[in-house]
């Protein structure tokens, strides 16, 4: 295992892992990662399934803490600080928006789904949420579709709609880090041209990371790219370099050629 | 070309023999069901009237009506819920979206399949040794309806763990991953999304407080009692003690009675049932995803 991310001063770095390896019920699933994830930059994580991509989305937002039988050990660094020293992880979660594989409308409406991280941290002033929501919605690219029905049920969207609300919903909580993880396996291709348009544009204002099971979309999107497989980093490279054939292991090389996974 | 072997036509032969053999059993359950409501209403219909209803028992409960037993028996079921209700669905929640797996939990959960297990009369000793004797509510509404909130507590905490684990995980990770709370992912989707089963156990429960005699014999049902009750440390009739006094204590009660009582009690639990499977359909109809 090599790992080469360019050095970058602290302040650049968005998420610093080192040395991360993660157990379930004593279970190795993912070990020996260290990286580093530049700020305001879209990080793709790439590999087969079953490499542990998922596991370390998980630790960077102290899903361990919920989640019967998941250990973490080495230090996950967000801005800085490592994860664990947040006494109340409720606030780091607060600050990392996430997005799931299968969209996961919530079973309320499609306001009220974008509305729900505001309220939970007080908002009650209707002429705020209306705003927030507005705001979130355009961002997602979702705004001109869903703005006359905004109090029918956000579960019974689309399936690319309910993963555009979920983008969202995690732009309502107004983050500084924007985990994706594998998005766009239940969204037809046109749903995931103007996602990841949007995703390009939400990189100067946040970091982030990009799990796919899609090389190509990494290569599109991402600067650099990590590739996992059965539970351990491969390596980091620049994306163009990795899908140039100038990947640091023959392994990584195979991967994006689509010999294997 | 394809031509059943002898093997196809004997599993051919099995199935249906299979089929009307379960087909049978099955109608075999329909048969006590009809029969008892059958009797119930051709026998105990006569007795049904306003005055039944409504009237105390008067001449030794020869004659007169049900009321006190009635209006006893919506008590002692009003009071068993208030007390088992808040307890078994704030231990439903605790089960379902706090515990960790570990030996405590699976001892609580050991606990709660006992005690669905406990016989009735064993519980009615226990209520009166611990409420009649040992709290001093003597016998009373309080110690019966205790007693049996007790009784009932384990199907309260099934039926509403049941309805918790309905709500799928996603959703809970998907707010959890907000920053919200376990206790705000409750508050915001894990309960608006399940109250509708919570109410079915709730109502369940209701019913089968309702037809239980043994627990509150000793507790808090009393044989006669000419007024009715005017709180919960009075001692109050009921209409499943009521019952069997009258078929089994009381010489000379009018036959059409004892089945008079048995099919208000028995009407009063079906109605009850109903609203649960009404509640059922509701939710059902409602789905949210």
């Amino acid at each position: 295992m090599s790992t080469a991310a360019p050095p970058s001063a602290d302040s650049d770095c968005a998420i610093d892992v080192v040395d991360l390896a993660i157990r379930y019920h004593g279970q190795l699933a993912l070990s020996g990662v260290t990286l580093k994830v530049p700020a305001h930059d879209i990080f793709g994580v790439i590999g087969p399934a079953n490499s542990g991509k998922t596991s370390f989305l998980r630790a960077v937002n102290r899903m361990d803490l919920m989640t019967a039988g998941m250990e973490v050990s080495g230090s996950v660094r967000v801005e800085g600080r490592d994860v664990r020293s947040w006494r109340n992880p409720y606030a780091l979660r607060r600050r990392i928006g996430v997005v799931f594989p299968l969209p996961v409308g919530l079973p309320m409406t499609i306001y009220e789904n974008v509305a729900l991280s505001s309220r939970l941290r007080g908002t009650r002033n209707k002429a705020d949420l209306d705003v927030i929501v507005e705001r979130c919605l355009r961002r997602a690219a979702l705004w001109d579709e869903v703005k006359d029905r905004l109090d029918s049920l956000g579960s019974l969207l689309s399936g690319g709609q309910q993963q555009r609300l979920t983008i969202a919903r995690a732009l309502s909580q107004d983050p500084s880090i924007l985990l994706l993880d594998e998005f766009s396996i239940a969204v037809d291709p046109v749903t995931t041209m103007r996602i990841e348009e949007v995703l390009s544009e939400l990189k100067s204002e946040m970091t982030i990371v990009l799990v796919t099971n899609l090389v190509q979309q990494a290569r599109r999107l991402a600067s650099q790219t990590a590739f996992f497989l059965t539970g351990e980093l491969v390596e980091v490279t620049e994306t163009e370099a990795m899908f140039e054939g100038a990947a640091q292991d023959p392994r990584t090389t195979a991967y994006v050629e689509g010999k294997f996974g | 070309m394809f031509e059943a072997t002898e093997r196809n036509r004997r599993n051919r032969k099995v199935e249906g023999l299979f089929r009307l053999l379960f087909l049978w059993m099955t109608c075999m359950l329909i048969l006590p069901v009809a029969l008892i409501l059958g009797v119930l209403i051709v026998r105990g219909g006569p007795a049904i009237s306003w005055e039944f209803l409504f009237t105390r028992p008067i001449n030794n409960m020869t004659a007169g009506g049900i009321l006190p037993a009635l209006v006893g028996t919506v008590w002692l079921v009003v009071v068993a819920l208030i007390a088992s209700v808040p307890v078994g669905v704030a231990a439903a929640l605790y089960l379902s979206e706090y515990a960790p797996d570990n030996r405590l939990t699976r001892a609580i959960n050991l606990a709660i399949i006992n005690l669905a297990g406990v016989p009735s009369i064993v519980h009615a000793l226990f209520g009166l040794g611990a409420f009649v004797i040992f709290f001093r509510f003597g016998t009373s509404i309080l110690a019966a309806s205790l007693t049996l909130a007790i009784m009932t507590l384990p199907v309260v905490i099934v039926a509403t763990r049941e309805s918790l684990q309905t709500v799928p995980l996603a959703f809970r990770e998907a707010c959890w991953n907000m920053g919200a709370t376990r206790w705000q992912t409750i508050r915001k989707v894990v309960l608006p999304n399940s109250v509708s089963g919570i109410l079915t156990g709730v109502i369940l429960e209701v019913s089968r407080t309702a037809g239980e005699t043994a627990p509150i014999m000793f507790t808090g049902a009393a044989v006669f009692m000419p007024f009715l009750p005017q709180g919960v440390l009075d001692q109050t009739m009921a209409m499943s003690l009521h019952l069997f006094v009258i078929s089994t204590q009381v010489p000379d009660v009018p036959e059409h009675m004892p089945f008079g009582v048995a099919l208000v009690l028995i009407s009063l639990v079906l109605a009850m049932n109903g609203l649960s499977i009404a509640f059922r359909v509701y939710l059902r109809g409602r789905k949210k995803w």
